[in-house]
């Protein structure tokens, strides 16, 4: 769908999502983001059905603050199994079995590594899903009839209506120029 | 197209393998794998599903006569108390390991190759996991109390011993179970969020959609994914190593002669993934005929895996011929005993079986030829799982069958029970692949489209459809506009 900017209203604050451009390929994709990086917009998206290598680079995205999640899981993990060892075969209930002390730290290791990894994956899934929002069933971009083919071979750029930047006709224009084979209006 | 697939193989372009045959766009990645799931239930389906979902009917009885009657239903006696059961146990769960293998390690040391496979490898680990949870949580003979087993106090406020490796192994291997689903979960959202694009109709959106969780393919997204990806990868990797390791415990922290070895932890993880690496064969020669996926999983993933499992196959071996070299080192004789007994016994048809099978066949993978014969390897892949179900029954079975004293000595035969749950275990897990491959894409095309030589950003489209290094190209050909105002 060419892109007409008549079709919704010249207010900045437009009761609309945004707007969506689709490119052709990886290559069109990845320098386009580069211009909509470096004109400054921050509200915007690129959608990819696959992680396209560098991309958020090309973005301007920082790292990402998952390994913190994890790490700070894992070492909880490992010390509620530590412990949960300790305080039932030292402390709650000391039974002599095989002749092993009660406090048999070099037993408890195994356990003590599993629980750790268990909780750091929990932590790797769920922190995942917490910092990328989902499950997240509906979002404007789904009434897109084109948008549905992301997750087959489509590229798109979005770029919400809320950004400071964001002019629907001049930024319409912007990514047409960036070689996007159709750029359309998302209702919110 | 002129060029066969073995020209192919030997044709790497600029300088790296192709991976995926007859230069296919994303979009006919998405429509060969969606359509497996999407067109109407082929005859040949039921054909594996119906066999297999009688199999799992069997389990079901054998199990259920197993917990009316008692573990007596098995040929167990003293002294053979662990025969069939654990060897069952640790013949799935070392089947296990391969799909972590491919998902997890070939992930970090970047070996694309595995994304044609990882899916249904990954599928295939947590179904062998599930067919091994289902032993030890079946020969505790009262199976009322094996609650006993979870890290909660029992009746009697007594707690299970965490210094044993009985109870290493329930948290190795549940927690192996668990991170193994979620990893495959996570892979599986992107593939999910096209089943729900692609759905016609209500219902598969639905059900498609739900289990997608809104997935939208958003680079801001994506980056979080593939942090959680690596990580979840490397946690695995460790995981993976620990848990065939510490199913070993279960035999070498005992006195037993035959179990009581230190080798035990690196030559279990082997056996593992020898074995599992030839299940993986064994379900990929029949999944890419039937679901015509000849260009995705091409002779050359083939070729690989058979040079894993010439690898570990060997090394295997060799940890046979160490057991022999430290029983005999240590000067016990009960050591000397039960290793020459195992050769020479009444179980040396087995110990035989075991040595021919896998450390004898497996040599014919030094042959190209041989690497990428369909018929060879899908034969090989069936003899080294026989083999590898031996080689467990061959460390259980006869380090127990002789006693420290002669009169104690004796003979395991199975029962009717014995055979059924070990064929039942073979039910379940052939049902549930076959609904996987039914229900799910089988392949993970988010992962196999970015092997694709397009799905390079600085990829150019070119008669020659070639990589070219973007640092090279443009110098030479330019066509490539600088970014204004790049940083």
């Amino acid at each position: 769908m060419p892109f007409d900017p008549s079709r919704t209203s010249g207010s900045s604050r437009a009761p609309y999502y945004g707007i969506l451009a689709e490119f052709a390929t990886p290559a069109d994709l990845y320098h386009a983001c580069e211009r909509v990086r470096d004109a400054g917009f921050t509200r915007w998206d690129a959608h990819t059905p696959f992680p396209v290598h560098g991309l958020e680079g090309a973005m301007g995205l920082r790292r990402s603050p998952l390994p913190w999640i994890v790490l700070g899981m894992g070492l909880l993990g490992a010390a509620l199994g530590f412990v949960l060892q300790w305080w039932v075969h030292a402390s709650a209930y000391p039974l002599v079995i095989s002749g092993k002390p009660y406090f048999a730290w070099p037993a408890f290791v195994p356990i003590t590594f599993e629980v750790g990894i268990l909780f750091a994956a929990l932590g790797a899934v769920f922190g995942m899903f917490g910092l990328n929002r989902l499950p997240m069933h509906h979002h404007p971009l789904f009434r897109s009839k084109v948008f549905e083919r992301v997750t087959d071979d489509a590229f798109f750029i979005s770029i919400e209506s809320w950004d400071p930047l964001f002019d629907q006709s001049a930024t319409g224009k912007l990514l047409e120029s960036l070689g996007a084979r159709s750029v359309e209006i998302l209702e919110s | 197209m002129a060029q066969t697939e073995a020209d192919l193989l030997d044709t790497p372009v600029a300088g790296r393998p192709t991976l995926i045959l007859r230069s296919p766009d994303f979009h006919a990645i998405t429509e060969v794998v969606a359509e497996a799931v999407e067109r109407r239930t082929p005859i040949g389906w039921w054909l594996f599903f119906i066999p297999s979902l009688a199999l799992l009917g069997l389990l079901g009885v054998a199990v259920s006569w197993l917990f009316w009657e008692g573990i007596g239903v098995w040929g167990l006696n003293v002294p053979v108390g662990w025969a069939w059961d654990i060897t069952n146990f640790v013949f799935w769960v070392g089947i296990g390991h391969a799909g972590t293998l491919i998902s997890a390690i070939l992930f970090l040391f970047r070996q694309k190759w595995r994304t044609s496979i990882n899916r249904s490898a990954e599928a295939m680990t947590i179904f062998a996991v599930m067919c091994a949870m289902t032993f030890p949580g079946i020969h505790v003979g009262r199976v009322w109390v094996a609650y006993w087993m979870f890290p909660i106090p029992n009746q009697m406020d007594m707690w299970p011993n965490f210094r044993s490796p009985l109870l290493w192994d329930v948290f190795a291997v549940s927690v192996y179970g668990t991170v193994s689903a979620l990893f495959w979960y996570v892979g599986l959202i992107p593939d999910l969020a096209m089943m729900r694009d692609r759905a016609k109709t209500r219902t598969r959106k639905l059900a498609y959609g739900i289990f997608a969780l809104g997935w939208r393919g958003s680079v801001r997204q994506w980056h979080h994914y593939e942090t959680a990806y690596l990580i979840l990868a490397a946690l695995a990797t460790p995981l993976v190593l620990s848990v065939h390791s510490i199913v070993s415990m279960d035999f070498a922290v005992s006195i037993l002669p035959g179990w009581h070895t230190t080798v035990f932890p690196p030559y279990f993880v082997a056996g593992a993934i020898f074995s599992g690496f030839a299940m993986v064969l064994t379900l990929m020669v029949i999944c890419r005929t039937a679901f015509r996926l000849e260009h995705i999983i091409t002779l050359r993933h083939f070729d690989y895996m058979a040079k894993i499992m010439l690898v570990t196959g060997t090394m295997v071996g060799f940890a046979y011929a160490t057991e022999f070299f430290t029983s005999w080192y240590s000067g016990n004789p009960y050591e000397i005993f039960t290793f020459l007994n195992r050769a020479r016994g009444p179980y040396a048809w087995a110990y035989w079986t075991m040595i021919t099978c896998n450390v004898i066949s497996p040599q014919i993978f030094w042959f190209k030829k041989a690497r990428t014969s369909i018929p060879i390897l899908f034969v090989l892949s069936i003899v080294i799982n026989i083999g590898m179900w031996f080689e467990r029954f061959v460390i259980i079975v006869t380090s127990l069958h002789r006693d420290f004293l002669p009169s104690s000595w004796g003979y395991f035969t199975p029962t009717i029970w014995d055979i059924s749950c070990l064929l039942g275990s073979f039910g379940l897990f052939f049902t549930m692949f076959c609904l996987f491959v039914r229900f799910l894409p089988m392949v993970a095309t988010a992962e196999v489209k970015t092997v694709l030589p397009q799905a390079d950003p600085h990829w150019q489209p070119g008669p020659e459809r070639e990589i070219r290094d973007h640092r090279a190209a443009r110098p030479a050909g330019g066509p490539e506009p600088a970014p204004e105002g790049a940083s």
